[in-house]
């Protein structure tokens, strides 16, 4: 029987001719004029007008027959509903047949049909067919719930089918629970905080029941849903693990990454000293490796995956370097990827054999390929030290060639090596420069641009060779065009004499006959700078470059653990979370690794509060800008000592943490290096949260932890600058800051940085209004090392918006309260006790502070450098007690009573708030502030 | 989940149309139109188009394609892909546009049943043989590869150990990779449920026995045992007791399958050596020597012995002398291809090739890709033996010795390649 010939009817009139067939007596012929029909669907034509005859075969015992009309209806009940409803009676029928095949089939056909109208009528039918005798019909049910939900979401919940849904969870068949899982997990992510799927112990265990029974595709189902169950705590999480590792020697690889993916997630919560981590990295080395003998396609989903293993935990596949070699036949996309990983898991052990391999790859015949092969060997070298003298002597072999596109992308990956080994192998220039002629590509000549810029004075002929890039200088690439301009710019503080006509060809070539905005900017920037003063000129130019970052491609940490929780997923092949690829509320919910042993916080809390006291990740400035940098402008020559600053993260604080969050900035003023700093760093951002609880704690905590600082002068404390607007928020400028009293003024000073590739114009600042009333005392000078004066009021969150050329930039930092407190602030003796006295219990609170080793009158004058000034002291039964008051800019008093116990390192304090004189009320602080006990 | 599943031919003509999913849209044409239809080649098996994500395999000619709008589990979609070929092969043969053609009702029958809503189901050919043959029996037993009632007059199982050794050599007879990658396939006539229990020389287990049973054994078997690096396993087969006690053990489907698949990586025998030597005699000629030495017992014959050499794509001429076989020069391919039918472990044979070139300014180098090998021979280059297969049906009157046991072992060449 061949049924091909269906296919070949084209002839007029034969929609006329099938109705005929259709309505037939005879069976055979009935059955053949559907199967035509079909035949025709599938082609693309319309044969929707032939709908009410062929519902009318639907009555048939033939079951093939039936699956050939239900297939029709699914196809094109949605454009006509009306006769649709003409189909319910017979799926009705069909639900109670004896035989379990028609049932399922019934069943499984209903949920096809997309029509509204039909589906109240399915709700009874399924309802019974999830609590059929047979499994068969059950697991179908189980799925057509989920189609169900996909229609009409409220009537499935109106009927209650969740709850028989999640019933099936213990149901006795293992492919009914897979298939009742499937089903609420996908209902599940089209709900994010329904909490559908309870995952509890209990639940968590009768999955791991079914999943040693189940299908292949039953056990993918339950191992996707495992994943996104966090273990209360580490034993859990090995006794999952335990239990799914066996998975790992599943045939279906799809089973085998989803076990993957489960491992790796649970992993995070296992202590790292625990022998049974070390056993579980070894068990997933073998199958990774398996995989890569899958078919093509297969390997290409767990290449891309193993991309981001290796990047979570490069200790799995350190030893299995060779399997990773491209073979000859492997697919284009393979060897793309076999190469990322390549380079990702070179180091000196295998550097050897990784450069001979990718020298032969060089050589092979696929552009695409070839260009990324030369560009790893660069990475190599720049990834591997010992190895660089090795790598570059490739290169050059291979720019021997004269393979045009290999001899570019050398040029381009040499550059690089020279920004990371400056004054190394400048020795190849002259190879490099050969073939000058050559380059077409706008990346090489800008490679080559540069390098000829960068070494003007070791090249004879560079102005030479950079006058013959100037002749088409239109016609260059933007890329080009920027780079010669600052080449020739170089050249001429190299080398004034013989080059100033060169200079003034290319500046007036960028600014007078150029349309480019970015090109005549610079060129501006180049001619003023030039014209006024050559020195600083020389300086900005020629500044020395930071080097560049060993590792480049990787992806970023949070994006890294989203991804890892949806290992064999789509999003782990595009690199991309879901949400940048699916539409609507479905992957809209971002998934994470959960915290590790003993750190008690969990971070995917089903909770919705919980995403209010997450901290915003921070962002690792990229370093992959290889031409950026040009311009390296630090505004304030001021130099920062002690540990390297925080990141701050521009979280809004409450007025209630005004003492703590506030004063915790001043850990910064450790300049005597103490060594407990280091710790208290770490632990600053995790104590911000808490102290909503505990107002103060560690607040001036960090007054005492001067340290060795008693040889300092006045009031000069002298913090760390905090990155406030990291560059790759802000395209490509960096602010860093901190904020300083010096001669009682409050300051801002700032480090702007320019990590783009362009010139950086117009600055400006402005503040948003904020509780202390504050304002730039002055225009934000650019060039010239200034530091702003403010005139401050403080509530200390201060918003602050930094315009230049390429945009606006917003960005909040705090700034620490004691800043605020005026030289003046001390206090009468007899006014503090009156004071003390007349405010009401409830303006104060209490507070300890940890560790603070240092007796009463030490304490004293550290605080006083701070303005904090001591009114009086006591001593009671062995404690020493300090009444200390500030007063703020704006005239509030703060008094305080420290209580200080010889030998207890932890001082006790009180303090209370109020407001007397003046209160500027121009902020509206005043509400948030005297109403606060600090 | 999937949203749709299409095949096409090569021209892009929908041979089979199932969409189970409203939301991907005209995903059909969107595919042939971007992939079959692109002006160049498709450089991944993935692709995203208008945000529907397209996951493609290809048959000979026959394109496979399943789209979707959500973040499925991609490994999923391809296995299962995979799968729907195996299922079709295993109802009409070889998948060919002709042979899609003639079964579309058939196809469109298995695709009602093995995917739901974008979900696999059941997809074991045995099994599913029950669904799609219209005989009325019950279905969904407690095991989803076995159905019930089975009955065989003469209880018989044949072993085929199949291993492809995978060479990758440098010039100097160095080996860069080598490995084996194998297959245990079974084909089971038995009746009942009968509860099997294979065992070979895996060396954890004989190390482990060694250590509990007598100092002789491990004298015996200690050498003969092999290091395997991974195995993966039919679903069949009961992974946690492996993971435990190392013992496979399972209920077989009816008819052919695989066992298991396994990978080793040490003490492979490589059954043949190839030593190139190519000399450049001037701009306009080449001179190849390629030596082939065979590695293994003497007593044993190697077949279907084929060794390709490449030669530049500017060959004019070429002149050969071979000791054994036939050796062509194919145009077409740019290659020597030498084959020789039959030869004995432990000899050594040489072709010797004078290749002309014509005379090209082309800087471009000649790539110089590798030589490569193909043969079988009757052994597995992995070491592996079957030591016992043990077949237990306690509610039948048939014993383990009643079942006829057959086990054959063939070894051949994977991507056997020596660079030049």
């Amino acid at each position: 029987m061949t049924d091909s010939k269906y296919f070949t009817t084209t002839k007029k009139g034969e929609i006329f001719e099938l109705k005929a067939e259709l309505n037939s007596d005879k069976k055979e012929k009935k059955k053949e004029a559907v199967k035509k029909v079909i035949a025709s669907m599938t082609v693309g034509k319309d044969v929707s007008a032939l709908f009410p005859d062929v519902v009318n075969c639907m009555q048939t015992d033939n079951l093939e027959l039936k699956k050939l009309v239900y297939l029709y209806l699914m196809n094109y009940a949605k454009s006509q509903p009306d006769m649709a409803i003409m189909a319910v009676n017979t799926f009705v029928k069909d639900c109670e047949d004896p035989n379990p095949l028609i049932r399922a089939l019934a069943v499984r056909t209903m949920g096809c049909i997309r029509v509204d109208k039909i589906t109240e009528y399915l709700c009874e039918p399924l309802r019974k067919c999830l609590k059929d005798e047979d499994p068969y019909v059950r697991k179908t049910a189980a799925v057509c719930v989920a189609k169900l939900h996909d229609i009409n979401a409220q009537l499935v919940e109106d009927q209650g089918f969740l709850d028989t849904l999640k019933d099936l969870i213990s149901d006795s068949n293992p492919m009914v629970v897979a298939n009742a899982v499937a089903a609420l997990s996908e209902i599940a992510e089209s709900h994010p905080n329904s909490n559908l799927l309870d995952l509890n112990p209990q639940t968590i265990n009768k999955l791991l029941t079914a999943l040693n029974e189940c299908t292949e595709w039953g056990q993918i189902f339950i191992l996707d849903c495992l994943a996104n169950y966090t273990p209360r705590d580490d034993r859990e999480s090995q006794s999952i693990c335990e239990r799914v590792t066996p998975r790992l020697s599943h045939a279906n690889s799809a089973v085998v990454l989803s076990a993957v993916k489960v491992l790796m997630k649970f992993m995070e919560m296992l202590p790292k000293d625990l022998d049974y981590y070390g056993t579980l990295l070894k068990k997933l080395a073998p199958p990774l490796v398996t995989l890569l003998s899958a078919e093509p396609e297969l390997q290409y989903v767990a290449l891309r995956n193993i991309n981001l293993i290796v990047q979570r935990r490069p200790e799995i596949l350190k030893h299995e370097m060779k399997v990773f070699f491209v073979k000859y036949n492997d697919p284009i996309y393979v060897k793309l990827e076999k190469l990322d990983i390549m380079i990702r898991l070179a180091s000196q052990a295998n550097i050897a054999q990784v450069l001979a391999e990718l020298k032969e790859y060089a050589t092979e015949v696929d552009v695409d390929f070839v260009r990324k092969a030369v560009r790893a060997i660069g990475r190599c070298a720049i990834k591997v030290e010992q190895s660089a003298e090795r790598c570059v002597s490739t290169l050059l072999d291979l720019i021997q060639t004269k393979v045009n596109y290999v001899v570019q992308e050398a040029i381009v990956v040499i550059k690089d090596i020279f920004r990371k080994y400056p004054n190394k192998y400048e020795s190849v220039i002259a190879t490099l420069c050969e073939n000058l002629d050559s380059l077409d590509e706008p990346e090489a000549r800008a490679a080559m641009i540069w390098i000829v810029g960068e070494y003007a004075e070791r090249i004879d002929n560079a102005d030479e060779l950079l006058e013959s890039f100037l002749e088409g200088f239109h016609d260059e690439s933007t890329q080009v065009q920027l780079q010669l301009l600052t080449a020739i710019v170089k050249l001429f503080l190299k080398k004034p004499t013989e080059t100033q006509e060169l200079v003034q060809q290319v500046l007036s070539l960028a600014t007078q006959d150029s349309d480019n905005p970015d090109l005549r900017d610079r060129g501006y920037i180049y001619w003023r700078l030039l014209s006024t003063d050559p020195v600083a000129a020389k300086e900005v130019v020629l500044a020395e470059k930071p080097l560049i970052s060993e590792e480049t491609d990787l992806i970023e940490p949070t994006l890294l653990e989203e991804l890892i929780c949806h290992i064999g997923t789509l999003a782990s092949v595009y690199h991309k979370p879901p949400s940048a690829f699916v539409e609507g509320s479905r992957g809209v919910q971002h998934k994470r690794l959960p915290g590790s042993a003993g750190s008690g916080e969990s971070v995917e809390s089903p909770d919705p509060g919980a995403a209010a006291t997450e901290t915003p990740p921070a962002v690792i400035p990229s370093q992959g800008d290889l031409l950026g940098d040009l311009l390296n402008l630090d505004l304030t020559p001021t130099t920062t000592t002690g540990p390297p600053p925080p990141t701050t993260s521009g979280m809004q604080m409450g007025a209630m943490d005004l003492l703590s969050g506030g004063l915790d900035s001043l850990l910064g003023g450790d300049i005597g290096g103490n060594p407990a700093m280091g710790a208290a760093f770490g632990a600053a951002p995790a104590t911000m949260p808490a102290s909503f609880n505990a107002p103060g704690s560690g607040g001036l905590d960090d007054l005492f932890d001067l340290g060795g600082g008693v040889g300092m002068p006045m009031g000069a404390l002298n913090p760390p600058k905090a990155v406030w607007l990291p560059a790759m928020k802000a395209k490509g400028l960096e602010i860093s800051g901190v904020f300083v009293r010096r001669a009682g003024v409050i300051q801002m000073e700032m480090t702007l940085t320019n990590k783009a590739m362009s010139v950086m114009t117009d600055f400006a600042i402005q503040f948003n209004r904020n509780s202390f009333g504050l304002a730039p005392a002055g225009p934000l000078q650019i060039l010239t090392p200034l530091s702003p004066n403010q005139s401050i009021e403080p509530l200390n969150n201060l918003q602050v918006a930094v315009k230049n050329n390429i945009d606006v930039f917003y960005f909040s930092c705090q700034y620490p309260i004691s800043m605020l407190f005026v030289e003046d602030g001390k206090m009468e003796r007899q006014v503090f006790l009156a004071t003390w006295k007349d405010i009401p219990n409830d303006n104060e609170s209490q507070f300890q502070i940890k560790d603070c080793h240092l007796n009463s009158d030490a304490a004293s004058n550290k605080l006083q450098s701070s303005n904090i000034f001591t009114i009086a002291k006591r001593t009671v039964e062995g404690q020493d007690m300090l009444y200390q008051s500030m007063k703020l800019t704006n005239g509030i008093w703060v008094l305080a009573e420290l209580r200080v116990q010889a030998g207890n390192p932890n001082y006790t304090v009180s303090s209370v708030a109020l407001a007397i004189g003046p209160i500027i009320n121009q902020n509206g602080f005043e509400n948030g502030f005297t109403n606060q006990a600090l | 989940m999937i949203g749709g599943l299409f095949i096409y031919n090569h021209k892009g003509e929908v041979l089979i149309s199932r969409v189970y999913r409203d939301d991907i849209g005209n995903a059909v044409d969107a595919f042939r139109v971007n992939v079959i239809h692109a002006r160049q080649q498709v450089r991944s098996p993935v692709t995203n188009i208008a945000r529907t994500s397209f996951l493609h395999v290809k048959r000979s000619n026959i394109w496979l394609a399943a789209a979707t709008k959500q973040n499925v589990n991609a490994t999923m979609v391809f296995e299962f892909l995979y799968k729907m070929c195996d299922v079709m092969a295993a109802y009409f043969g070889k998948i060919s546009e002709e042979n899609v053609k003639n079964n579309f009702v058939l196809i469109y029958e298995l695709l009602d049943e093995i995917l739901d809503f974008g979900y696999p189901q059941n997809s074991e050919t045995g099994a599913l043989k029950t669904f799609i043959t219209h005989s009325n029996t019950v279905v969904t037993g407690q095991i989803g590869w076995r159905r019930e009632g089975i009955k065989y007059r003469r209880n018989e199982l044949f072993l085929d150990v199949l291993e492809s050794v995978n060479l990758l050599m440098s010039p100097q007879g160095q080996v860069l990779s080598a490995h084996v990658s194998g297959r245990v396939v079974m084909k089971s006539y038995l009746s009942g449920m009968p509860e099997c229990k294979f065992g070979m020389n895996d060396k954890i287990v004989i190390d482990k026995q060694g250590k509990g049973g007598g100092s002789e054994d491990v004298a015996k078997s200690g050498k003969q045992s092999i290091a395997i690096d991974d195995c993966t396993f039919h679903q069949c087969v009961r992974l946690s007791k492996f993971d435990t006690e190392r013992s496979i053990s399972f209920i077989p489907p009816d008819g052919d399958y695989e066992l298991m698949r396994y990978r080793t990586t040490k003490d492979i025998i490589l059954p043949f050596r190839v030593i190139p030597l190519v000399r450049e005699v001037g701009r306009t000629r080449l001179e190849v020597k390629v030596v082939i030495k065979s590695n293994f017992k003497s007593s044993l014959l190697a077949q279907k012995i084929e060794v390709r050499i490449p030669t530049p794509l500017t060959t004019s001429g070429v002149q050969l002398i071979c000791m054994k076989g036939k050796a062509k020069y194919k145009a077409s391919e740019n290659a020597i291809v030498w084959k020789v039918k039959r030869m004995a472990g432990m000899k050594e044979s040489q072709i010797s090739a004078e290749i002309e070139l014509l005379p090209t300014n082309d800087k471009k180098k000649w790539a110089r890709p590798p030589i490569s090998m193909n043969f079988e021979v009757p052994f597995a280059p992995s070491g592996l033996k079957v030591r016992y297969l043990k077949v237990f049906e306690p509610k039948l009157n048939y014993s383990d010795h009643d079942v006829i046991k057959w086990v054959r072992y063939i070894g051949r060449s994977g991507i056997y390649e020596t660079r030049c």
